[in-house]
């Protein structure tokens, strides 16, 4: 057995063992981590191709809004509403993204026009302040422990989601990883004229993972919707949430597997633990130092942290292969 | 026609006045530096925050309020080139938009951390003016009317002078300008400046219409940045022009529904459009 076979086992049986003896307040940390892990790395399916979206805040507020929605005022059940998110998310992602490749916006232009779409969709909820309570947000209506509504008081089956949820983003990212539209990708990546030149079906591969990567981020919003109850425009959809992701993302690590989820960890862990040092007196000032962290990582160490981790390991050993790609996007 | 139509497609053109200038000093930046500012609107964030202290908690005469603004302003463009820009320039262009953004969650975290998630008004009442049985606002007239006056002086500057010359060139060719014994690291400076002034000037014209708060930025930014693009990067008059069709789908959005379902127009026309016509509507 490898060491790191043993090492993810060990993993495993933390995983599985935490929901024993860890506090409620570290497990809702936890699965916060655990669902936002999720989010990041279905963008980093885009966006280590340098694919990168603006606008996942869109499809996230679909994913959250949807199935709450549904259920709050139909009595849908999420089993069906969190679905129906999926492929309206999907529905949008092809809207969007078809004439977007069909006429090459890319870059700088895909950035902002996927931009664009996050603030449509935060600006719709927010004016459908009828049944969406605008931005004050709304809650969810409660009914207790219920498989039917998807709700559970107790923290420890919100875990068990999120957990399972995470290993789906990992295994699609595996998938992707070692299949022959890795190659692909990265080729479109670098060059879309040389690729279509090579037998690359440029749309075809484009659509693909943006379709994946919308849908991941919608089910990771309408789990995120089911586990706080409580909705707002600002927080699920709009440029704060799309920036967010980026920022957390590229703060991990696109690159690799574990990047954008230690991406997640860092940037909760560092967010929870500035609101704990400084109280409630001095709001924003752990934004701030956030802020700057950011800045400072994006000039320092713009392939993250788990990158900058692995090109020491590589400097160390001369025989290794070398980093693939040092920068995040060309 | 509806005289309160009319009244909203006239304030739509007057609020497109003070959205013109942002987008000109956005396309400078972008035109010569080859940078998106995502954080450009927080600037202006900042100089209305300037006025307000200057003018209401301080009571600095308004205009010299205003002058110390855009001075600010400017050196804040400095500042902003100087710490985050110059480290990226050699990076890949997303790294460049991605610090910049780190600065917006900076700037708006900051401003939080100061000064509160208060509203806070500079609390000058201007009249409003009737006209024809029209009501337009007297403040927005004033908007309209310097930023029309700062876009022609922008204009003439970079038309008639040495260091207006010298950026122009930059922008149509970074490699051949420093042969020709222009220095590119002061005329950034210098650019960053005027596009941080002019942020300055815009903050000035909309503090006497709009109350401030920390994020005020991101009310106006995403706004500026699909003018920019629709006007095609870079491209200044497409930008000027690009402003009065966003502000006025805007106020006659408004006008037929709410305010955010007629952003939710603007934002769906600049998408659609950005199929038709991927690099602006003025480039062929």
């Amino acid at each position: 057995m490898s060491t790191t076979r043993i090492l993810m086992l060990i993993g495993a049986a933390i995983l599985i063992a935490l929901p024993a003896f860890a506090p409620a307040y570290f497990l809702h940390l936890l699965i916060q981590i655990l669902i936002w892990a999720f989010i990041y790395t279905a963008w980093s399916l885009m966006g280590r191709f340098g694919f990168v979206s603006f606008g996942h805040g869109a499809f996230m507020g679909l994913g959250a809004y949807i199935p709450a929605l549904l259920w709050t005022f139909w009595g849908v059940t999420p089993w069906l509403g969190i679905p129906l998110a999926v492929a309206a998310a999907i529905l949008l992602a092809v809207i969007v993204g078809y004439p977007c490749f069909a006429r090459r916006v890319v870059g700088h232009y895909f950035a902002l026009v996927t931009l664009a779409l996050s603030q449509v969709v935060l600006l719709s909820l927010t004016a459908a302040r009828d049944v969406t309570g605008g931005s004050l947000g709304f809650t969810q209506k409660a009914v207790g422990h219920s498989w039917y509504a998807l709700q559970f008081p107790e923290k420890g089956y919100f875990y068990g989601i999120a957990v399972l949820l995470w290993l789906v983003g990992l295994l699609v990212w595996q998938r992707i990883d070692r299949g022959i539209s890795r190659e692909a990708l990265e080729a479109i990546g670098e060059d879309e004229d040389a690729a279509a030149a090579v037998g690359i079906n440029v749309m075809r591969e484009k659509m693909r993972v943006t379709i994946i990567s919308a849908a991941l981020t919608a089910l990771g919003g309408a789990i995120y919707g089911q586990y706080f109850m409580y909705l707002n425009p600002e927080t699920v959809s709009g440029i704060t949430v799309s920036l967010q992701i980026v920022f957390a993302a590229i703060a991990g690590g696109v690159y690799s597997m574990f990047g954008p989820s230690v991406g997640a960890l860092l940037t909760l862990a560092l967010t929870e633990g500035l609101r704990v040092w400084f109280g409630t007196e001095f709001i924003g000032a752990a934004n701030t130092i956030y802020g700057i962290l950011l800045v400072l990582c994006i000039i320092f160490m713009p392939q993250g942290v788990v990158g900058a981790l692995q090109g020491l390991k590589l400097k160390r050993t001369p025989s290794g292969r070398p980093a693939e790609r040092q920068t995040v996007i060309s | 026609m509806d005289i309160y139509l009319l009244e909203a497609i006239i304030n739509g053109i007057l609020l497109g006045g003070v959205l013109a200038l942002l987008a000109l000093g956005l396309n400078l930046i972008f035109g010569v530096i080859d940078v998106v500012w995502i954080s450009y609107a927080d600037i202006v964030m900042c100089g209305m925050y300037g006025v307000y202290f200057l003018y209401a908690q301080y009571n600095v005469p308004l205009p010299l309020a205003c002058l110390i603004a855009i001075f600010g302003a400017a050196c804040l463009g400095i500042l902003v080139h100087k710490l985050i820009i110059a480290p990226v320039l050699g990076a890949p262009p997303l790294n460049q938009l991605l610090a910049t953004g780190g600065l917006l969650f900076f700037l708006q975290s900051f401003a939080t951390l100061l000064f509160g998630t208060d509203f806070r008004n500079i609390g000058v009442r201007l009249p409003v003016l009737e006209v024809a049985t029209m009501y337009v606002s007297f403040a927005r007239l004033i908007a309209f009317g310097v930023a029309l006056v700062g876009a022609v002086a922008l204009y003439f500057f970079l038309k008639k002078t040495y260091l207006g010359t010298a950026i122009r060139a930059i922008a149509q060719d970074r490699e051949i300008v420093g042969l020709m014994g222009i220095d590119q690291r002061r005329l950034y400076l210098v650019v960053s400046a005027i596009g941080g002034a002019l942020a300055g000037l815009a903050a000035c014209l909309l503090a006497l219409q709009y109350d401030v708060h920390p994020f005020i930025g991101n009310t106006f930014g995403p706004v500026i940045f699909i003018i920019c693009v629709l006007g095609g990067l870079g491209n200044m008059l497409g930008g000027f022009f690009a402003s009065f069709i966003i502000s006025l789908i805007i106020a006659i959005g408004g006008y037929y529904s709410s305010t955010e379902l007629s952003y939710v127009l603007a934002f769906s026309f600049f998408i659609v459009l950005m199929f038709i016509r991927p690099r602006g509507l003025f480039t062929p």
